[in-house]
């Protein structure tokens, strides 16, 4: 069962679906930001966020919660003195934004004091009034709450029919209608919509105590209601049938019930060194903790140490311009414009028009992940637009934009990849993940782990974790599938800072082969 | 809305329940202020003033529930979270499970409210991380932290007459400070009701002397070794077993407390016998609720006395099926220790490992309770009885329960933080023996 999210205010579903008047989010952002400036700040940037969330959890017959909330309020963030200054507020009156604007500026000032260089901001034009949509196709709020209980009840049912013993399933919905406004002439309204559908079975054997558990193999998604809704077209032909923009979640469901039973019969894996073929619902993963984080900004540069790390992948690695971060089959792309994807936007939120670019290039590190007040470090002029906060009442930060991993051009499909493994681990889906604060060393698990030998699986095994080294590992990649076979896999919560934040980004790849692996059994007697 | 007195929030909750038309309702209200700067290298980065508020109002006709938050205070707003919450439950399936709401219950005052942690300002907390970066610059190294601290309040009332209110204030300071060269990180963390037990100087330096002893770290081979593991560290493994005893999942057979059979390893002995978990509202180092959020009054709860399980806690849809004690989760968790000083358990180690820190802990194995992370920010070779030199950062593949049942010499309890839930326990800093690490970091 995945955390809840963090959700504020309650109100009735439909409420949500009525946006705010762009022409007085326009009127309330200048208020803050003529207050900014009257107050000395040298820039100021205002959002104006409408935070709405929806969230349905059942467990096997029963619907144990439904609510809808919303949270709305106002960020103000400036320059002063050279420093950065922020507050917040829920009071959305000319007088209580201005005061927020002013308390703004004095932190600006109060932090000034102690604060060693002053904030360079990479220059930034203003787009005027412009707006952007996530590209739904049926928003999954507007869908009445009984059609979404009866999804999620017949997935129950059909597991429990096909032996499970326990099942939860749960919907969540977001989506943020934002508007951002800055000193430098931009007005950018956006409409961002996400959705996750996720169950687990659980099985257990009373007689000999053992209990497994396996989770949906879907994926969270910049997408409305149109992810759940089967399409054949969107199908993976595997080992079993897996999904692309399209989810069954029945089916899946129904799947899942016996392979879970499958996993308690399971034979334990031998410890040693596997080809590994990784299915995207894992790899995505990965790909997130160990190419994602390390190539953040903020963290190379310190500004995480006391919390989420800081990063291996140090400036002299980057400007030696031959850090084989893997091997040549190894290109990884940043982006916030992948449709269907969590990190999609149009703006980040400090008004930069988003755009991908290259981070690994044939194996070498080629670049980062930076915001405005980052660019000058790496010689940039302008910012890669990864700028993100969680909540109005949350100063942005630098966070991961999409981080996926390129197709291999070859022909490949999942089921050729296998036939040509002689003693090798097909693993799919999510499970435990671990990484150390600097992203060398990490160790993964999965939902599935099937035995291959000879080009064939032979069988489910249980116990299976692989470690390896960040370097090692992608220097470690055999082949990679072709576009037919690239997917999107997400992470919804994703935190970082202090005071944490989550954010929300998808990772895309082909399943792809990693040589001589080091995989550990990680059972054990209590 | 502002911190409200208990005379007050009384008021505004019967005003709430005077707007009901449901079977039954119940209102809960909370409020915090608080404010919080962060620092990295060697400057302050953000920081900002938190002020929250929240009513939950939940209403029900029969099984059925329905619940509206809302965060505006004015009668047509309250009246409105009301009417929200009938509408949904009244759209809601019945729930099998539903519970009646409790009616009235004795609670004894909360002791977690501090009027100098209450009372702290913008400048002191700029003021605690100047001192704070002053430490780094006298140790020529880099510091990243963050200082937090809030007061709140919180209250709850029902048509069945249940009343609850308390106070609390609450305030937590990390720091790591790093070598220049990037070879050595060293790591503090403390947290408080009273702002004034807070000692940044002597916590900064703390982490310097760390970071200076870890700088140059040798490999050693993985594999298994008696380790030292500080309060902090044992806190984020020793938080997995106790938030696990959920009377309902062992019960159900998906648990590490259940067992072959279909039974429950409860009144069984799990661990060593040195082992005397509890929790306890009254503790004087760490002072917590005396009423949970459904309102069940906290007491003091022995979870494992002795080594042996000694009670599970449960909801009360739970409790009352199974016809046992309702017992609500634990808030925070003390474990008994020793005598000896973390000086003292290394002093008597022949030959060992001292971890100040572990670091992204994630479930294995929810059968045995395996957990993987690694160490972090001050990992040293002790031989001898003295720390020889810092090692490079370790894996560990590991399950507090082997861990607890292979104890050799437990300290003194202190008042420490987790680094990945941020709850506060009173745990003492163990020697165990055979604690299993299975791969290196090159990580600092």
């Amino acid at each position: 069962m995945p955390a809840m999210p963090a959700f504020s205010r309650e109100i009735a579903w439909e409420d949500s679906l009525t946006p705010i008047d762009t022409a007085i989010k326009k009127k309330l952002a200048d208020v803050a930001l003529n207050a900014a400036k009257s107050k000395g700040a040298t820039y100021a940037d205002v959002r104006i966020g409408r935070y709405l969330n929806q969230f349905i959890s059942t467990r096997e017959k029963n619907v144990q919660g439904i609510g809808n909330t919303e949270s709305y309020g106002m960020g103000i963030r400036v320059i002063a003195n050279g420093c950065w200054g922020f507050a917040a507020t829920d009071n959305m009156t000319t007088d209580g934004i201005a005061r927020a604007a002013e308390q703004a500026v004095q932190v600006a000032r109060v932090n000034a004091k102690i604060a060693e260089e002053p904030v360079q901001m990479a220059a930034q034009k203003g787009y005027g009034e412009v707006s952007w949509k996530t590209p739904i196709i049926k928003n999954a709020f507007e869908v009445p709450i009984k059609e979404k209980l009866d999804q999620l009840l017949s997935v129950n049912d059909i597991a429990m029919q096909n032996g499970a013993t326990f099942v939860t399933s749960s919907l969540f919905l977001v989506n943020e209608q934002k508007y951002f406004a800055s000193t430098e002439g931009s007005y950018i309204d956006q409409d961002i919509h996400r959705i996750w559908p996720t169950f687990t079975v659980t099985k257990t054997d009373k007689q000999s105590g053992k209990f497994e558990t396996r989770d949906a193999l879907s994926s969270p998604m910049g997408m409305g209601y149109e992810y759940l809704v089967p399409d054949a077209t969107e199908q993976i032909n595997a080992h079993f049938t897996l999904y692309r923009n399209r989810y069954d979640m029945k089916e899946d469901a129904r799947l899942a019930s016996l392979q879970v039973a499958e996993k308690i019969r399971a034979r334990p894996v031998q410890p040693g060194k596997y080809d590994l073929v990784v299915d995207p619902t894992q790899l995505f993963l990965t790909i997130h903790e160990s190419v994602g984080h390390p190539t953040e900004l903020d963290r190379v540069l310190g500004y995480e140490a006391n919390y989420a790390g800081t990063s291996f992948v140090t400036l002299d690695k980057w400007k030696s311009g031959n850090f084989n971060f893997g091997n040549k089959l190894v290109n990884v792309v940043a982006d916030k414009t992948q449709p269907g994807s969590l990190g999609g936007v149009g703006y980040d939120d400090e008004g930069v028009k988003c755009k991908e670019w290259d981070i690994i290039k044939n194996g070498i590190l080629v670049d980062y992940q930076a915001t405005r007040d980052q660019a000058h470090i790496l010689g940039l002029k302008e910012s890669h637009g990864c700028c993100y906060a969680d909540s109005w009442n949350s100063v942005q930060f630098q966070r991961m934009p999409n981080v996926s991993l390129k197709p291999g051009a070859a022909s490949l499909k999942v089921m050729d990849m296998i036939s040509q493994v002689e003693n090798g681990i097909y693993i799919l889906g999510r499970s435990s993940y671990s990484i150390d604060q600097q992203r060398y060393n990490f160790q993964f698990g999965g939902q599935l782990t099937y035995e291959i030998k000879n080009g064939k699986i032979t069988g489910m095994l249980k116990d299976v974790a692989y470690q390896s080294n960040t370097q090692e590992f992608w220097n470690s990649v055999g082949a990679i599938c072709d576009a037919s076979d690239y997917r999107l896999g997400g992470s919804f919560r994703d935190g970082k800072g202090q005071p944490s934040q989550v954010s929300a980004v998808s990772h895309g790849c082909s399943t792809t082969r990693f040589n001589g692996v080091n995989v550990i059994n990680t059972g054990r007697k209590i | 809305m502002a911190i409200l007195h208990k005379e007050e929030a009384l008021a505004l909750l019967k005003k709430v329940l005077s707007y009901s038309k449901a079977d039954e309702c119940e209102v809960n209200l909370n409020g915090s202020v608080g404010g919080n700067i962060r620092y990295a290298r060697n400057s302050v980065s953000t920081s900002g003033g938190v002020s929250t508020s929240t009513m939950v109002v939940a209403s029900s006709f029969g099984k059925k529930l329905g619940i509206a938050t809302i965060n505006e205070f004015d009668d047509q707003s309250l009246e409105k979270a009301v009417r929200r919450s009938e509408e949904l439950a009244k759209l809601a399936p019945e729930n099998p499970e539903y519970v009646p709401f409790l009616g009235p219950q004795q609670y004894a005052e909360s002791k977690t409210f501090v009027q100098a942690t209450a009372d702290i300002t913008p400048k002191d907390r700029t003021d605690a991380v100047a001192e704070s970066l002053k430490i780094a610059k006298e140790y020529k190294q880099i510091a990243a932290g963050f200082l937090e601290d809030s007061s709140a309040f919180a209250a709850m009332m029902n048509s069945h007459g249940l009343f609850a209110y308390r106070t609390n204030t609450d305030m937590a300071f990390n720091v790591t400070l790093r070598t220049e060269d990037g070879k050595g990180s060293g790591y503090v963390s403390k947290g408080y009701n009273d702002f004034r037990k807070l000692d940044v100087r002597k916590d900064t330096d703390t982490a310097a002397r760390k970071a200076a002893g870890s700088a140059a770290a040798r490999a050693i081979e993985p594999g298994k070794y008696t380790v030292i593991l500080e309060p902090g560290a044992v806190a984020v493994l020793l938080e997995n077993l106790v938030s696990g005893m959920d009377a309902r999942s062992a019960d159900e057979g998906r648990s590490f407390l259940s067992k072959p059979g279909g039974k429950t390893k409860l009144g069984e002995k799990l661990v060593d016998e040195r082992v005397n978990i509890y929790s306890d509202p009254f503790h004087p180092e760490l002072p917590t609720s005396t009423w949970a959020p459904d309102g069940r009054p906290q007491e003091r709860i022995s979870w494992i006395e002795k080594g042996v399980v000694k009670n599970l806690y449960a909801s009360r849809y739970w409790a009352q099926k199974k016809g046992i004690k309702s017992i609500p989760g634990p808030d925070g968790m003390i474990m008994e220790g020793g005598k000896s000083t973390l000086e003292e358990l290394i002093k008597g180690t022949a030959k060992g490992i001292l971890v100040t820190r572990l670091w992204y802990i994630r479930s294995v194995d929810p059968q045995t309770l395996l957990l993987t992370g690694l160490t972090r920010d001050g990992t040293f070779f002790i031989e001898n009885g003295q720390i020889k030199f810092p090692i490079k950062n370790l894996r560990f593949n590991e399950s507090p329960i082997i861990m607890l049942n292979n104890i050799d010499e437990l300290g003194i309890p202190e008042r420490c933080v987790s680094g990945e839930s941020t709850a506060h326990y009173v745990l003492p800093p163990m020697r165990l023996r055979d604690f299993t690490f299975t791969s290196l970091s090159d990580a600092v």
